[in-house]
């Protein structure tokens, strides 16, 4: 077997092999077990007292959501006003400009939300300190959020006929300092001995070899790019992510990379069974996760290794045509695993050009982020799974005849009606403002914006469809990666894209958290030979089903219209 | 809400300090020790810097291998694709001048032979790597300007070709510049 295969087989064998001891860290550490992080404890109490935070009180799920919302607003705020006036801000050796309101608004939300979507380009759109004290530092706060938000759920699981659920403030920074800070010194450092910059000088400009002038972007990239993977963000330090070659240099940092976007979510599972001490629960959440992302995985494997047919017609090699937009230090299985697992992930980082990519892998990366619940983001990824267990757990309680239940508690009306809800706005936003674009696009090409319409797409016809579809659904999915020929830095881009990810963002959180509120609640109803068992095959299979059932009825004719039909029109 | 807002104020800020401050501070002081001093690794000749290992630069003379195409000119001071969808019409186009430009320059080659990563344009306009058959495709139009035995060539791409990491994982690669170095050291 070629070595480009056996490298993406090993990166996801050492992502299991981490997750799995990680899980059971994480576990200890949210339910106050020794961990050997402990002596941490005297830095944590001493963040608190300064902050004038009691973080043993507990609180209960609207109490936790207050909180939790209140601090982001003040960061939406913050960046907002950073974004704008970063020219007047110290950090900015390149001399770039403040953004524009519109551009900062999306800027400022896309990276609260962990989607860090980036309508302008890391060299020249941002300064040292933007990067620095407003993205980097939303990359920490948006998966520390997602991760708080994810154990009020689990304490929800666990708590039997309970009013509180923890403490909001312990959750948010302990995932700070037990995993994601550590975390990204460990991938900084390693990034940093591979030859991505770490230092604070400017552009550089160099004399090459032919005597022509090139000028070398560079800064404080390593810490960036570290946090941007283990958080699931994906917002990086160059325009063109991590295919740029000093955010990640080499086959190794590849690997870093690749095992840091997706080892917290998959370890997050594995501590909701750790923390139950239910682990056949948590393993046939993974196996159906892991069932999800090879079926969106190997058909893009097989369509870039097939690769462009129009290209290999041309009569060059017909082995890797489909080099537009890779790189060649990654090759074609190495991009295509990537885009893959970014996609089911909410990272959206990028080590190639995703418009180039083959239609076929444009369709699996939408349908990831559809589906946006196989592996996930950090906490976020459980709680949309959690929405179809819900769905899946009333369903089978009907059809089957008995009361519907989970972990102990009745699923009634009104659960379902949330779960509803956060399960169609996922649909609702993506279809509606993809046909609002068209709509202005076709009926407005040439409205007097300073960008007009005509000018919007990047490529005609199915492709050019495929590019606007990807932009919402990718914000939908808080996901963040995106068809670069899209020019998406003009308002109606910056405005509708700032909507999508605010509702898609919250909603998706309030609506788990809520649930997990009002069941724990409720009378504790104690294991039955009447029971559904949730943690079978046979619920696994049925969760799967829902899952596809709606991702697919929602989304397949607008699949079939953008990247379908761009595959069944090549030859 | 209130009852949140200073907590969170105060958090936020020490938050700050220690992520955004101390943090990339910590990373850079990690990095002087690193290759490159944490500014990027340079390649130098005749104690002169030409150069960043990692980004490609343009060779515009047939006398050396010439990197992937660039979406953005070889500039560094961005960094782009294409962009170009698989279907696009003018990206077909422009990529079959390619080739043809290509088969001019690099005249008794076979045109099966050449690589598509050759005429296509990298993910980020600063791919500083070639394929070995990359490398090698342009093998015979450089020993024919040079001079210089095509097998002398061969050989150096051979000994400039990085494996796979550790042998197992990836391709393996060329770095375009450190070879362009050697071929001008190639007598």
């Amino acid at each position: 077997m070629n070595t480009e295969y056996i490298g993406i087989i090993v990166t996801y064998g050492l992502t299991i092999l981490l997750a799995i001891p990680l899980g059971k860290y994480i576990a200890k550490v949210f339910s106050g077990e020794k961990t050997w992080t402990d002596f941490l404890n005297p830095f944590e109490r001493l963040i608190f007292k300064l902050s004038g935070i009691n973080a043993t009180k507990e609180m209960n799920w609207k109490e936790q959501l207050k909180a939790m919302l209140t601090i982001n607003s003040l960061w939406l705020l913050y960046a907002f006003f950073a974004l704008i006036f970063q020219d007047k801000l110290p950090l900015n050796p390149d001399h770039n400009p403040g953004q524009t309101p519109d551009l900062a608004f999306n800027t400022a939300i896309s990276f609260l939300v962990n989607c860090n979507v980036q309508d302008y380009s890391g060299e020249a759109g941002v300064t040292y300190f933007t990067q620095l004290f407003v993205l980097m530092f939303l990359h920490f706060m948006s998966a520390a959020t997602g991760i708080a938000a994810m154990m009020i759920i689990y304490k929800g699981l666990k708590q039997r006929s309970v009013t509180t659920l923890g403490n909001f403030w312990n959750f948010f920074v302990k995932s700070i300092t037990r995993f994601l800070l550590p975390g990204a010194i460990l991938v900084a450092i390693i990034l940093a001995f591979n030859g991505t910059p770490t230092s604070f000088a400017g552009k550089d400009t160099v004399i090459t070899m032919q005597r022509d002038t090139a000028q070398i972007s560079r800064g404080p990239v390593a810490a960036m790019v570290a946090i941007k993977h283990l958080g699931t963000n994906g917002g990086g330090w160059f325009g063109t992510n991590s295919a740029n070659p000093l955010e990640c240099p080499n086959y190794l940092t590849y690997m870093v990379e690749m095992i840091a976007q997706l080892v917290i979510p998959i370890a997050l599972i594995f501590s909701l069974g750790f923390y139950l001490k239910k682990m056949r629960f948590a393993y046939i959440i993974i196996g159906v996760m892991t069932i999800g992302m090879l079926m969106l995985l190997i058909p893009t494997i097989q369509a870039e290794t097939h690769g462009n047919t129009a290209i290999a017609a041309m009569g060059i090699n017909s082995a890797n045509t489909a080099m537009e937009g890779k790189e060649v230090r990654f090759g074609i299985p190495a991009t295509a695993y990537w885009s893959t697992q970014t996609t089911v992930t909410s990272t959206g980082s990028a080590c190639g050009a995703h418009d180039s990519y083959m239609p076929m892998t444009t369709g699996m990366e939408l349908m990831a982020m559809m589906v946006n619940c196989f592996y996930g983001g950090c906490g976020v990824g459980f709680m949309n799974y959690y929405i179809f267990i819900i769905i899946a757990v009333f369903i089978s309680g009907l059809m089957v005849g008995r009361t519907p239940e989970f972990m102990g508690h009745k699923v009634e009306a009104r659960e379902m009606k949330i779960a509803s809800i956060a399960a169609l706005l996922h649909p609702f936003l993506i279809l509606s403002f993809t046909a609002l674009s068209c709509f202005v696009l076709v009926n407005f090409p040439d409205i007097k914006w300073v960008f007009q319409p005509k000018n919007w797409l990047g490529n005609p016809g199915y492709h050019g469809f495929s590019e606007m579809l990807y932009q919402y659904t990718s914000c939908a999915a808080n996901n963040g990666s995106a068809m670069g020929g899209l020019t998406a830095n003009n308002i109606f881009w910056n405005v509708t894209q700032g909507i999508v990810l605010l509702f898609s963002r919250f909603i998706p959180i309030i609506g788990p958290v809520a649930i997990a509120g009002i069941m724990a609640q409720k009378k504790f109803i104690p294991e039955s030979p009447g029971t559904l068992r949730t943690d079978t095959g046979t619920f696994g299979v049925m969760t799967l089903a829902v899952i596809i059932i709606i991702a697919a009825l929602a989304f397949f004719p607008a699949l079939a219209m953008g990247p379908f039909a761009e595959y069944f029109s090549m030859k | 809400m209130k009852k949140y807002l200073f907590p969170s104020l105060r958090l936020t800020l020490v938050l700050l300090v220690l992520l955004c401050v101390i943090y990339p501070l910590f990373i850079m002081l990690v990095g002087k020790v690193a290759p490159g001093s944490g500014d990027g690794v340079k390649v130098y000749r005749n104690g002169k810097v030409i150069g960043y290992e990692n980004i490609a630069q343009a060779f515009k003379s047939d006398k050396y291998f010439q990197p992937r195409p660039s979406a953005v000119g070889y500039n560094a001071a961005g960094s782009g694709a294409s962009n170009a969808g698989p279907t696009n019409p003018d990206y077909l186009k422009k990529v079959n001048a390619a080739i043809d430009t290509f088969m001019v320059h690099n005249p008794g080659i076979n045109k099966s032979d050449i690589p598509a990563e050759i005429v296509t344009a990298s993910g980020s306009g600063l791919d500083p790597d070639l394929s070995p058959e990359g490398a090698k495709i342009q093998v015979k139009r450089i020993a024919r300007l040079r001079n210089i035995p095509e097998n002398n060539v061969i050989k150096l791409v051979d000994e400039h070709t990085e494996k796979p990491l550790l042998g197992l994982f990836g391709p393996a690669k060329v770095n375009v510049l450190k070879l362009n170095v050697a071929l001008d050291e190639l007598k």
